[in-house]
């Protein structure tokens, strides 16, 4: 269990620094590293102090500390990609809405270009 | 025939993913029926001619710069339409399965009736022998999962031969759905207590390429659209709770 603990400790610390690496280069925009932050920073806490861990782990029924805490991994990325969901839905659909009135735009652009080539003509 | 006067208030949209192999002959088939008709193809970010052709053949073009799918193609020529100040759109497929000929009848139906939406539809006059087995099957499961959520019977709900008048393309402007729309949208209509009718029209077989739904993606469509159904029912009950 003490293993699993520290597994998941550097793991936790592992996956803050490299968020703040990512923020730091740009890879990820501020707003979407703070799921990331939240999550590795509970999975922190809760890698550290075993008795938060063992009350946890009594609340919810689970006899066994260890599978207590993949328990709670599991939730929090759940969470995490569940938020990342409607992140990415949302740009879907602005995504749709730009590239239409794109093509609406450049349809209208053509339109004009015609109508002025034919009165050059005329 | 539409008369001149009629023919500035209809546009006939076109959407085409890669279809180069049946543009041609269906917009010139459209432009033999209606030749005072508008007809706008939507480029569903083809990779192949499908754009040049529709150019050279008379229709003008609305390109997208990717491909969004049929729901996303089918929705910028509604925004389009809409824009241009058309009351009346008639969408047909770019693969040469719907009958130009069918137009005047569905632009009348539009007119005439005061439904919102007209349904060109395959099995009205039992004319319906290039069917596949899996879509005559999928349409009478959706015939019944329809029937009552609209409170009346739809014969031909998967159908992409369909008009619709000003109000509509008001709706479908805002909210259209992005992948397998007929259905949906019909749910979509009724949820704001608007109407539908079904005409009847021949179907072809396709004149070239083949369909995009396989028996794989026949299962996804089933889930997704019951989905789509189920969402907008409770998005639009939710809206009625809350006045």
């Amino acid at each position: 269990m003490e293993r699993l603990l520290n597994a998941m400790t550097v793991l936790s610390i592992v996956l803050i620094l490299l968020v703040l690496r990512s923020v730091r280069r740009a890879h990820i925009r501020v707003e979407y590293s703070v799921s990331w932050l939240g999550a590795s920073v509970t999975l922190l806490v809760v890698s550290r102090s075993s008795g938060a861990l063992e009350w946890l782990g009594g609340v919810l029924g689970i006899q066994d500390a260890a599978l207590a805490l993949i328990f709670i991994v599991g939730c929090l990325f759940l969470v995490v990609l569940y938020r990342f969901s409607i992140v990415i839905s949302n740009l879907k659909d602005a995504n749709i809405s730009l590239t239409q009135r794109l093509a609406i735009l450049e349809f209208h652009l053509r339109s004009l270009n015609e109508k002025q080539e034919t009165r050059t003509t005329v | 025939m539409i008369p001149k006067e009629q023919a500035d208030s209809l546009l006939i949209i076109v959407p085409a993913y890669n279809e180069q192999a049946t543009l041609t002959g269906v917009i010139r088939e459209v432009k033999q029926v209606l030749p005072d008709v508008s007809v706008v193809v939507i480029d569903d970010g083809s990779a192949d001619a499908t754009a040049t052709l529709a150019r050279d053949a008379g229709a003008r073009v609305l390109s997208l710069p990717y491909h969004l799918g049929l729901g996303g193609a089918v929705q910028a020529g509604y925004k389009l339409a809409y824009e241009l100040g058309y009351q009346y759109v008639i969408r047909i497929d770019g693969d040469g399965q719907h009958d130009a000929r069918d137009i005047p009848v569905l632009f009348e139906t539009l007119r005439t009736s005061g439904c919102q939406m007209v349904i060109g539809s395959r099995f009205l006059d039992g004319d319906a022998h290039h069917t596949s087995f899996m879509r005559k099957t999928g349409v009478r499961f959706f015939r019944a999962v329809l029937r009552p959520i609209l409170g009346k019977s739809v014969r031909d709900p998967t159908s992409g031969f369909v008009g619709v008048n000003r109000e509509a393309l008001q709706v479908f402007s805002k909210s259209f759905p992005l992948e397998y729309p007929e259905i949906e949208a019909l749910v979509v209509l009724q949820r704001r207590a608007f109407r539908f009718v079904e005409t009847p029209v021949r179907v072809r077989p396709r004149m070239g390429g083949r369909s995009s739904i396989t028996a794989v993606k026949s299962v996804y469509y089933i889930v997704h659209v019951l989905l789509g159904v189920l969402v907008n029912i409770l998005k639009f009950e939710r809206r009625r709770w809350r006045r």
